[in-house]
C-alpha cells in the first residue's frame, strides 16, 4: 500500500473504516510531508498541527462508534480566500495578516461538521488575482514536478499541497480558471461547478457574478465524492441553485456510448488578440494530448463533432473588465476600519489609503484601479456595459453549442507551467494565460480540468471537459473515463 | 488611449489607496496596455444585444428583514483593530480633508 500521505479520498475512507490506520495516523503522515516539502513548495500559509491531531481523534471516535460520515477523518486543506472559523484566514494579503473568521464558510462547515480534519491554509495569489500564484504577499508556490516552474493559480497552493502528498483534498475557489489552471499544472484533477451550485457564502468575493467553490483532488472520483457532500442551496446565498443537486456518484461509472463530444475550434488556433504579446498558440505537446484524450474518446463510443464558439476571443477582455470592475467594490469592505490590520493616518482618508496601500500587493491595486476606472462616470457604457454585453454574446455560443452536443473537450491551459518569474512583470501577459478557462466561467457553466498525463519535460497538462449549466454528472463519466493519473 | 499618471492619481484617490511615485507611474503603463488590449470588443457588433449581469436566471430573492442574534459578537469584537469600553474606535469622520 502507498504511504498514507498519498492515498486518495476514497482509499482513506476504506482504509479507516476497515481500521487499517487511524485518521491521527493519516493526519500525522500529512503534517509529516507539510513539514519535510512546505519550505520548498511554500504551499501552506497556516499549518494546524494541534488542532489537526485534536479533530482527527475527535474523528477516530466517531468512526469507532459507527457515527461517522463519508469525510470522517479525511484530512484537507483549504484556500486562504475562504473563511475558515477559528483559523487565520489571510488571502494572501498583509491586509487580514491575522484575521481569524468567527464562522465557517458553509461548504466548510459541511465538511468539517462531518468531522472531515482542517490541516491548515493554503497559499494562493492574493484574492485570488492571479495565474501563477506570484501574486501572494506570502511568497510564490513552486510546482512539486519542478520547483523552477509555478503551481499555477490563483489556487496554486492548493493544487501543489495536494500533488505533493501534503493534504488528501483541498478546497478552492474557481472565478476565471483559478481552480482548473493550477490543477492542471500540477496534475490534479480541478473542478469549477456550474455557478450557484455550491455556496459562496465565507469566501472572499473576487468577482461576485463568477465567483464558485470547488475541490481539488488527486481523482475525478474524489472530485465527484466532495461535491457529493458540498453542493446545494443555502439560505446565507441568494444566488444558489434551489433545486437539489444530483447524486454524483450515481451513474459515475457509467460507458460512455453514444455521448456527444464537442470540439470548439477556436481552441486550437491561434487565440488572444491584437495587443502586443496578447497572440500566442496552442502548445504542441499539449495539442498532441488532447488529441489523443479525444480518440481514446472516440474508441468509448463518443461522437466527436466540431463545432464552433465564435466570441472565444474576446473572453479574456470581457473577463478582465467584469472581474476588477466586481473586485474594486467588493474589495471596498477592507480599509482597515472594523477587522483586518489598521495603519495610522492623519485623518480617516490617510488611514484607509494607507491601510490599504501597506495591506495590497501590487496586482491587487492594479485590479481596483482598473475597476474603479471602468465603472466612472464616462467610461462605464465603453467598457463595463460593453463587456456585460458580450457576454451574452459568450454565452449564447455555450447555449448554441450544447443543443448539439453534451460535452466540450478542450486544453485546460495552452502551455505547461511556465518559470517563476518569467511573466510577473507583464500583467497583460499573465491575464492571457486564463484564455481557456475564463469563456466558461463567463457564461457560468460547470468545466473540470483532467490529469492527461506529462510532456516530455515532465510537467503535468490537464484536458478541460465543459458541461452545460447544472449537467455535471456528465463531465464526470467523461472524466472518469480518460484520466491518466500520475 | 493612454493612461496618464495624473489620471492613476485620480483613480488611486478615489479608490483610497496610496501610492508612490513609482507605483503611479508603473500603473499607467500597464493599465495602459491592459485598456489598449480591451479594445477588442469595439470590434463586435452588440447593437440590440442585452447585457447579461447574472447567470443563474433567479429573479427577485428577498428574505425577511429582522434582526436576528448573534451568536459570535466576542469573537467579531476580537477582530477590531481599536476597541474601548466595548465600542469600535474609529477616527472623526469630519476631522481631515481629503489629499488633493
Amino acid at each position: 500500500m502507498s504511504k498514507l500521505n498519498e492515498l486518495t479520498i476514497k482509499e482513506a475512507q476504506e482504509g479507516l473504516r476497515s481500521k487499517k490506520f487511524t485518521a491521527v495516523e493519516l493526519t500525522q503522515a500529512c503534517l509529516d510531508r507539510i513539514k519535510e516539502r512546505n519550505k520548498d513548495i511554500n504551499a501552506f500559509i497556516t499549518v494546524c498541527e494541534e488542532s489537526a491531531l485534536e479533530e482527527a481523534r475527535i474523528a477516530d471516535g466517531l468512526l469507532n462508534s459507527g457515527q461517522d460520515a463519508p469525510l470522517t477523518g479525511i484530512p484537507f486543506s483549504v484556500k486562504d480566500a475562504i473563511c475558515t472559523a477559528g483559523v487565520r484566514s489571510t488571502g494572501s494579503a498583509k491586509i487580514l495578516d491575522n484575521y481569524i473568521p468567527p464562522f465557517d464558510a458553509t461548504v466548510i462547515g459541511k465538511i468539517r461538521k462531518q468531522g472531515g480534519v482542517l490541516l491548515g491554509k493554503n497559499n494562493c495569489d492574493a484574492f485570488g488575482h492571479g495565474a501563477s500564484n506570484e501574486n501572494s504577499m506570502y511568497g510564490p508556490v513552486r510546482n512539486p514536478y519542478d520547483l523552477s516552474k509555478v503551481a499555477g493559480g490563483s489556487s496554486g497552493g492548493s493544487a501543489a499541497a495536494v500533488a505533493d502528498n501534503m493534504s488528501i483534498f483541498s478546497i478552492a475557489e474557481d472565478t476565471g480558471g483559478s481552480i482548473r489552471q493550477p490543477a492542471s499544472f500540477c496534475g490534479m484533477a480541478g473542478f469549477r461547478p456550474t455557478y450557484g451550485r455550491n455556496s459562496r457564502f465565507g469566501i472572499m468575493p473576487m468577482a461576485s457574478s463568477l465567483d464558485t467553490v470547488g475541490p481539488i483532488t488527486k481523482t475525478v472520483y474524489d472530485s465527484a465524492l466532495i461535491m457529493q457532500q458540498i453542493a446545494g442551496a443555502d439560505s446565507l446565498d441568494a444566488t444558489t441553485i434551489v433545486d437539489s443537486a444530483p447524486d454524483y456518484l450515481k451513474n459515475f461509472e457509467q460507458d460512455l456510448k453514444g455521448m456527444r463530444v464537442g470540439i470548439p475550434k477556436e481552441y486550437f488556433s491561434a487565440l488572444g488578440g491584437p495587443a502586443s504579446g496578447g497572440e500566442f498558440k496552442l502548445d504542441d505537446e499539449v495539442k498532441e494530448i488532447t488529441a489523443k484524450q479525444i480518440d481514446k474518446l472516440k474508441e468509448l463510443g463518443c461522437t466527436i463533432e466540431e463545432i464552433s464558439l465564435p466570441h472565444t476571443k474576446y473572453a479574456i477582455a470581457v473577463y478582465y473588465i467584469l472581474v476588477p470592475s466586481e473586485d474594486s467594490s467588493n474589495l471596498g469592505r477592507l480599509d482597515g476600519i472594523r477587522y483586518g490590520s489598521r495603519q495610522k493616518g492623519k485623518d480617516l482618508y490617510d488611514l484607509y489609503a494607507t491601510s490599504r496601500a501597506e495591506g495590497f500587493p501590487e496586482e491587487v491595486k492594479r485590479r481596483i484601479l482598473i475597476g474603479t476606472y471602468a465603472l466612472s462616470a464616462g467610461y462605464y457604457d465603453a467598457y463595463y456595459k460593453k463587456a456585460q454585453t458580450v457576454r451574452t454574446l459568450i454565452k449564447k455560443d455555450f447555449d448554441e453549442a450544447f443543443k448539439k452536443v453534451d460535452v466540450l473537450i478542450t486544453p485546460t491551459s495552452p502551455f505547461a507551467a511556465f518559470g517563476v518569474g518569467e511573466k510577473k512583470d507583464d500583467p497583460l501577459a499573465m491575464y492571457l494565460a486564463d484564455v481557456m478557462v475564463s469563456p466558461a466561467a463567463i457564461a457560468g457553466v460547470p468545466a473540470l480540468s483532467v490529469p492527461s498525463g506529462k510532456n516530455a519535460a515532465g510537467l503535468p497538462i490537464g484536458v478541460q471537459i465543459i458541461g452545460s449549466r447544472k449537467n455535471e454528472e456528465a463531465i464526470f463519466r467523461v472524466g472518469n473515463k480518460i484520466e491518466i493519473r500520475g | 488611449m493612454p493612461l496618464s499618471t495624473q489620471e492613476v492619481k485620480k483613480i488611486a484617490q478615489l479608490a483610497r489607496i496610496k501610492l508612490t511615485s513609482e507605483e503611479e507611474a508603473r500603473h499607467a503603463e500597464t493599465i495602459s496596455a491592459v485598456l489598449d488590449y480591451m479594445n477588442i470588443l469595439n470590434e463586435v457588433d452588440t447593437s440590440g444585444v442585452e447585457p447579461t449581469f447574472q447567470v443563474t436566471g433567479l429573479e427577485d430573492v428577498t428574505r425577511i428583514d429582522e434582526p436576528r442574534d448573534c451568536k459570535i459578537t466576542k469573537e467579531l469584537m476580537a477582530q477590531m483593530p481599536e476597541v474601548e469600553n466595548a465600542e469600535l474606535v474609529v477616527p472623526g469622520v469630519f476631522a481631515g480633508t481629503e489629499e488633493e
